[in-house]
């Protein structure tokens, strides 16, 4: 700067100040911006905006007292922009009589002004005041917030009342003051409104690990590890559930692909039909054989139909399917039954006239069927027509094949389930419990 | 561009005006506060010894907004009982003018728009909504400051005030509105939240152990 003028601005300075209650030396970080300074000494607060530094409250201290894990004056790299820690407090909730405490780190930049950072039980969030007003809708089952385009559901609010206080910060701060916090989220990000008097003021934080602040801050050993899961940690399970039903999707795309590709080159090849006969009256064998019928081609399947023409009957097939060559059977049996009728609710019918059945893997050859009918006694006679056909397209291997990709998505979605219920049973929201209740 | 110039009725020390609609300005070298007549510059008051403040802005300082460069040219700081803000007064270079405020290193440009209907003030609450130009504004904060210094050039003259009442409205676009009810007349002024480094900011003040 090279002002001419004589009005060139003071370079404002880190200002060396002593405690008007203990004596203990105090360091202004914040230039002018401070509002309220604590002394780590006597733990007075003072008026920062008073040249004579008046005390505004003295608080006392447990000998347990916690100390800030990122230490005053600590400078760190957040989003690009250097940061000092000027201030610490503890706030404290009261849930169900038991009090919950986080920690909450002002950060300072002279030009970019203030950030925050929040710890509770090794979980991080990185904060800063919004500039947009959000939308609140408070109806519903849960109310949420409209930010930017993105929702955020209520979590939790809570009375927050500051029970511990170091250094300096750009409010009026007193410990046992009290405000009432809600917090809506949306994971990685967490929407906060702290309402004191009839003021709102609004923040966004966002999920950050311990790890990343240690390395930020250049803080030696390791950070605290985080304990449970928090409102708005980001489930490390859920951009996998994503990506897996993706997959999910393309495989999927892919059989239908492969069934309707294999279904325009099966040959669907009709390689016998035969008509018949079966007197269930009749004593005797009423097996018989079909006569013979070549299966070309590779090693594909064998459809075998069975047409009839029964009314409120069963008849029951076993068959064998024979290689005249090797004599090698394919034995299996069917049920045909057909059954309809009215009463009280109309018309309904069982079963059906036509069966159909298909043979895996039959090799090339020269074949014929063995068919054994049976049927009740005094039923009479049954036609039907038996046909075979070679090449016909398959599709149970399909539905196995989505049985196989289907479960380990559902199992990661369970998984992911089990993340979000965990994180919301933590809430004024829990999920409705379920099994037996203790 | 030629400049309106005068001499200080005070001390005799040259006085440059920045932008040709100022009303008033503060000599840099005697502190007088110098309104504009149509003859020459009349002392009309002194200011007193500017509190300490730590805005990073100062006058000289350049930036962009919406593509339009801008100079800041003059301030009015303010006092409330979480501390001070500054008014920047901004000249940009289509000849206009509009204030850059900096509360606590959070940054809002806006200018002023008259002729909105406007609340009295005894009217404004905390949570009320008002519409202008088709943007809905929800109050946000009622303040209660006093003037505590000029510095710079002005759009009217401004020294001497009272307490005055600050009615900051945001909408849910990030816009950002203020009635002023200094004046018997409310005057309102429309804007935005800006983030520091979008402003693309230069000449700015140093602090010692920052860079």
């Amino acid at each position: 700067m090279s002002s001419t003028g004589p009005t060139t601005p003071n370079k404002p300075q880190v200002k060396a100040l002593n405690c008007p209650g203990c004596g203990a030396a105090l360091t202004v970080r914040s230039f002018g911006n401070a509002v309220t300074i604590v002394c780590e000494s006597c733990h007075s607060i003072l008026d920062a905006k008073d040249p004579n530094l008046q005390i505004l409250q003295r608080f006392k201290v447990a000998t347990d007292e916690v100390r800030p894990l990122i230490p005053l004056g600590t400078r760190g790299k957040m989003r690009g922009t250097d940061y000092e820690v000027i201030g610490f407090q503890r706030r404290t909730i009261e849930v169900d009589g038991l009090p919950y405490s986080w920690h909450e780190y002002v950060l300072f930049n002279p030009y970019k002004g203030f950030r925050y950072l929040t710890e509770y039980n090794g979980h991080w969030n990185d904060v800063s005041i919004l500039k947009a007003l959000p939308e609140v809708h408070p109806y519903g089952f849960a109310p949420t917030v409209r930010y930017l385009g993105e929702s955020y559901r209520h979590f939790q609010t809570s009375k927050a009342a500051t029970s511990f206080v170091l250094g300096e910060f750009p409010w009026q701060v007193r410990v046992g003051e009290a405000a009432v916090v809600s917090d809506y989220v949306s994971p990685p990000r967490v929407l906060s409104s702290e309402q004191a008097g009839n003021e709102v003021t609004w923040s966004m934080g966002e999920y950050i690990t311990g790890k990343d602040i240690w390395k930020s801050f250049r803080l030696s050993g390791n950070p605290p590890d985080a304990v449970g899961v928090y409102e708005n940690q980001p489930s490390p399970l859920s951009s996998e559930t994503k990506n897996i039903w993706v997959a999910f999707a393309g495989f999927l795309l892919l059989l239908v692909v492969m069934m309707i590709g294999f279904d325009m080159i099966a040959r669907d090849e009709q390689v016998f039909t035969g008509a018949y006969r079966y007197d269930s009256n009749q004593r005797g064998e009423a097996s018989f054989v079909t006569d013979e019928f070549d299966l070309r081609g590779h090693t594909s399947s064998v459809e075998v139909k069975t047409t009839t023409d029964l009314n409120n009957r069963w008849i029951y097939l076993n068959y064998a399917l024979i290689n005249e060559d090797t004599g090698k059977a394919f034995d299996f049996g069917r049920e045909v039954s057909y059954y309809h009728g009215y009463d009280s609710d109309g018309s309904w019918t069982e079963g059906g006239q036509n069966d159909s059945v298909a043979v895996p893997s039959v090799p090339a050859g020269r074949y014929y069927l063995r068919v054994e009918p049976e049927g009740d006694p005094g039923y009479g006679v049954t036609y039907y027509t038996i046909t075979v056909k070679r090449d016909v397209p398959q599709y149970s291997f399909y539905g196995l094949a989505l049985l196989a990709l289907l479960i380990p998505a559902a199992l990661l979605t369970w998984r992911s389930l089990s993340f979000e219920h965990l994180r919301w049973a933590e809430s004024d929201h829990p999920p409705i419990k379920w099994g037996n209740d203790e | 561009m030629t400049q309106p110039s005068g001499t200080c009725p005070n001390c005799g020390a040259k006085i440059v005006f920045r932008w040709s609609s100022s009303v008033q300005t503060v000599c840099e070298y005697c502190k007088s506060i110098l309104v504009r007549t149509d003859v020459d510059l009349q002392k009309v008051g002194q200011v007193a010894d500017l509190p300490p403040d730590s805005s990073p802005i100062q006058i000289g300082a350049e930036g962009t907004y919406n593509h339009k460069g801008f100079v800041a040219i003059g301030r009015i700081i303010y006092e409330y009982e979480q501390g001070t803000w500054n008014e920047w007064h901004v000249m940009l270079n289509d000849g206009t003018d509009g204030w850059l405020s900096d509360a606590q290193d959070e940054y809002a440009f806006s200018f002023a728009a008259p002729g909105r209907k406007l609340p009295e003030v005894a009217q404004c609450q905390v949570g009320q909504n008002y519409v202008w130009d088709n943007q809905r504004y929800t109050i946000t904060t009622i303040t209660t400051a006093h003037y505590r210094g000029v510095q710079g050039e002005l759009p009217f003259q401004y020294w001497d005030k009272e307490d005055v009442t600050f009615v900051d409205l945001r909408s849910e676009l990030g816009k950002f509105a203020t009635i002023d009810y200094s004046d018997e007349k409310p005057a309102l002024y429309l804007g935005e939240m800006v983030e520091f480094d979008s402003l693309g900011l230069k000449n700015l003040r140093a602090f010692e152990g920052w860079s």
